[in-house]
């Protein structure tokens, strides 16, 4: 295929973006506000990781890449394509919250445009991880909205956490200057502006019952830079820390 | 010796094959394999995960090679089929029985996707009543729910359904 560093592209940002995020919802294992949520973070820690792991092995099968484990462990810093928004620490449990609201449902609409793929891979991939992902989005929408009506405190925390996340967020939508006119000429996927925009339809109405104020999306600054190797402070020491056992003894078998 | 093995054997032997976290359920029961072929040295076993990120498949994989070369004595070929995605539609009446003994609610019958409605009023598999809400949509494995029971005070799991 002609297109393979374009489709390559495209599945390293996707396939990242799982795996740095889930690494991050794994922070939560043991520290969870009630068990319920120490449960649900972990569970979405697996499923994203298994997530990457699909991705980086179509990149590996049917791509020519590295063995999966290879690519995601021993890769620089400046190789990671993440975006910023899955990066940043978990900081408070409101902010996490948002961040799996926002990214998860960016993530249902991409998943949803790839059934219709014309690279096969991507179809029957997209196909299982929509059913797991409606388990996600059915618990952000929950905890979004019932925080938002639960209160002063509550409703300004999670206010603000939205107004401090959207750019971030905005910039999971980051076009690739070199490919994005050939992944959306081939039929591989809409393209960027177009999940963009499907992604505001989809947050607007759960925003709405939250009684939330979606900031004017024409005056923010979506945060550019880690499709293109540029990142936070927090991604390298996550990586060091992500790849501590592993990188013991690469040629290990596990 | 491997003319003389059928494929109805095969499945037989396949029952025998139980899931590692859900004991009571055999990869038949689960609706798990999508093929079977005989192939010149041995049989040829297609197979797919529950759900993606199921950490026990390659365990999986492993437990139904070696429990159908026992049982048979062919060599055995265990493949993940990419073409074929899990659905608890495929799960069998027998199976979500068993569940239901088990103590796990088991999975509603799918017409159409999953709806954050499905998952209210959750029959409890302790007492049958209805009377029941949606505790997460996450529970102790990728399959399971956790609900809770306002008729006998319990809190529930449940095998959850998916598409």
């Amino acid at each position: 295929m002609s297109n393979n560093a374009a489709l390559k592209d495209l599945i390293i940002k996707m396939a990242d973006d799982e795996l740095i995020l889930g690494h991050r919802n794994s922070e939560w294992t043991g520290l969870g506000p009630v068990m319920e949520e120490d449960i649900a973070f972990s569970s979405m820690a697996q499923d994203k990781i298994g997530h990457a792991w699909a991705l980086y092995r179509i990149l590996h099968e049917d791509l020519g890449g590295e063995h999966p484990d290879r690519f995601a462990f021993i890769r620089s810093e400046k190789a990671f394509q993440s975006s910023h928004l899955v990066e940043l620490p978990n900081g408070e449990y409101d902010f996490s919250l948002m961040r799996h609201f926002l990214f998860d449902q960016a993530e249902t609409v991409r998943y949803e445009s790839l059934q219709n793929s014309s690279f096969a891979p991507f179809q029957l991939l997209s196909k299982k991880v929509k059913g797991e992902l409606k388990y996600h989005t059915l618990h952000a929408d929950a905890w979004i909205m019932q925080l938002s009506n639960a209160g002063e405190e509550s409703y300004a925390r999670m206010q603000t956490a939205l107004n401090n996340t959207i750019a971030l967020a905005a910039g999971i939508f980051e076009a690739s200057p070199e490919h994005e006119a050939t992944l959306i000429a081939d039929k591989v996927y809409p393209g960027e502006k177009e999940l963009y925009h499907r992604w505001q339809e989809r947050i607007y109405p759960v925003l709405v019952k939250s009684s939330l104020n979606l900031p004017d999306m024409s005056t923010i600054t979506p945060v550019y830079g880690g499709r293109q190797g540029f990142h936070t402070e927090y991604l390298q020491p996550l990586l060091k820390e992500m790849g501590e056992v592993f990188n013991l003894d690469t040629e290990a078998s596990w | 010796m491997s003319q003389t093995i059928s494929i109805a054997a095969v499945y037989e032997s396949l029952e025998h094959v139980m899931d590692p976290e859900i004991p009571v359920l055999s990869v038949i029961d689960l609706g798990m394999i999508t093929g079977v072929d005989m192939v010149a040295d041995g049989v040829h076993i297609k197979m797919i995960p529950t759900f993606a990120a199921c950490p026990a498949v390659s365990y999986i994989q492993h437990n139904i090679k070696t429990v159908v070369e026992n049982e048979l004595g062919i060599a055995v070929t265990v493949e993940i089929d990419k073409q074929v995605h899990w659905e608890s539609n495929r799960m069998t009446d027998a199976a979500k029985e068993k569940l239901k003994n088990f103590g796990i609610a088991p999975p509603q019958i799918l017409e159409g996707e999953v709806r954050a409605e499905i998952m209210l009023h959750t029959p409890c598999p302790h007492c049958g009543s209805e009377q029941t809400y949606l505790r997460s949509p996450f529970g102790s494995t990728l399959c399971r729910a956790i609900h809770f029971c306002k008729s006998c005070g319990q809190v529930f799991e449940q095998f959850k359904p998916l598409e």
